[in-house]
């Protein structure tokens, strides 16, 4: 190679990598806003703001979704495998809701210590199969709890 | 050159040379086009007709087959267009900066397919059109950024000073293609996680996958077709005063 083609390649390799650092470090001083959602341990831990509108993640538990009263007023509870959070919502959920379900709740805590959602977004995971595999699994898990 | 077999670098080294490379790529067409067609084909078939319905989404999820290939295209071209930029400013090779450009506006047409076809499945699914999560901002910096290259291009008249200029531009915004593939790991989004393109096993079903195996092959078909259609057109232009143009001309109109 000639010492000016070389140059000019080490000169867009170091801007590359002085770019990449920059934005590195910008990021990783966002990163909290960057989040799109508090997780429920987040939550307790008193890490979400108050009195302002927040984004609320977790899986819906199992068995926690009550209907009190014929409205649109829904009550679940919400966990990331470790801490619960209760929520209230009235209106329309998405289709994909249900008990196991990642969902994104928009809203904010009342004075109980209820998250109050003015908004509810399903987040759908990454697996893709067909419905007799995933009767399969579900058959195979059962199985292996059993034992 | 040692690390490079001959026969390879000689390849290139043709390819660089302008009538070469409008001559060969006028034969490969037919080819590329037929083999774009089988594989959209065998893509459309299985992944709309034979593919099972999803356990949670049904029918709907089969909008996978075009979301998907055209991200991953959005992000393929984009690592194409910057690479062909460098090559261009380091060794100032024309076709490297003509195969730069040609990219860019296939490359905004998939990054735009991209967002489109998420928002069209984000609303049943999510419940929302547009969230302002990592994964789909940076996807939507990457559109400006395909936007800023095709910009920049054309509001420099002289087309190898707009070359340099463009192909530094791409090269800034690479920084950007790792944050758009790792946005769903760093941070939470509402987007998935990746099923296909992690270091596990695909979280998707064999009879699934391979139509969108298809799909992103026949993808690459599509960008390697409209990429070189723009590039001769583009070649062409840059050397209307050129001897072999003039030739080609004078021969075609006999």
């Amino acid at each position: 190679m000639k010492p000016i083609r070389r140059q000019r390649l080490i000169l867009i390799i170091l801007m590359v990598l002085g770019i990449g650092t920059a934005v590195g470090f910008a990021l990783k001083s966002f990163n909290e806003n960057l989040m799109y959602f508090f997780s429920t341990t987040d939550v307790l831990a008193g890490k979400a703001p108050k009195d302002t509108l927040f984004r609320l993640g977790g899986m819906v538990v199992k068995g926690s979704v009550d209907r009190p009263g014929d409205g649109l007023t829904v009550h679940f509870t919400l966990t990331d495998f470790s801490k619960e959070v209760a929520v209230e919502y009235t209106g329309i959920l998405p289709d994909l809701f249900r008990e196991g379900q990642g969902i994104v709740a928009n809203g904010k805590l009342d004075g109980r210590g209820v998250f109050v959602a003015e908004e509810v977004l399903a987040k759908h995971d990454e697996n893709y199969m067909p419905p007799e595999v995933k009767a399969s699994l579900k058959k195979q898990v059962e199985g292996k709890q059993a034992d | 050159m040692s690390l490079i077999p001959d026969p390879v670098g000689r390849f290139f080294h043709r390819m660089a040379s302008p009538p070469y490379f409008y001559a060969f790529t006028e034969k490969l067409m037919p080819w590329l086009t037929g083999i774009f067609l089988i594989l959209l084909a065998g893509g459309l078939y299985g992944g709309l007709y034979l593919a099972p319905t999803d356990y949670q989404q049904g029918d709907s999820y089969r909008i996978i087959y075009i979301h998907v290939p055209s991200a991953w295209m959005s992000l393929f071209i984009y690592m194409v267009m910057a690479a062909a930029g460098a090559i261009g400013l380091v060794w100032r090779i024309k076709l490297a900066e003509i195969v730069a450009i040609s990219s860019a506006s296939v490359g905004a047409s998939f990054t735009f397919i991209a967002l489109v076809t998420g928002s069209l499945w984000g609303k049943p699914m999510w419940g929302t059109w547009w969230v302002w999560d990592a994964r789909l901002t940076s996807e939507l910096i990457l559109l400006f950024l395909y936007l800023g290259v095709i910009g920049l291009y054309n509001a420099i008249d002289d087309k190898r000073t707009a070359s340099k200029a463009v192909a530094i531009l791409a090269l800034v915004g690479v920084v950007n293609i790792p944050i758009i593939h790792y946005s769903v790991e760093w941070w939470n989004t509402l987007h998935q996680g990746p099923t296909v393109t992690k270091m596990d096993k695909p979280s998707i079903h064999v009879s699934m996958l391979v139509p969108l195996l298809l799909m992103a092959a026949a993808f690459k078909f599509y960008y390697v077709i409209a990429m070189l259609q723009r590039a001769r057109l583009e070649l062409l232009q840059r050397e209307r005063t050129a001897n072999w143009v003039k030739k080609m001309v004078t021969e075609q109109s006999q």
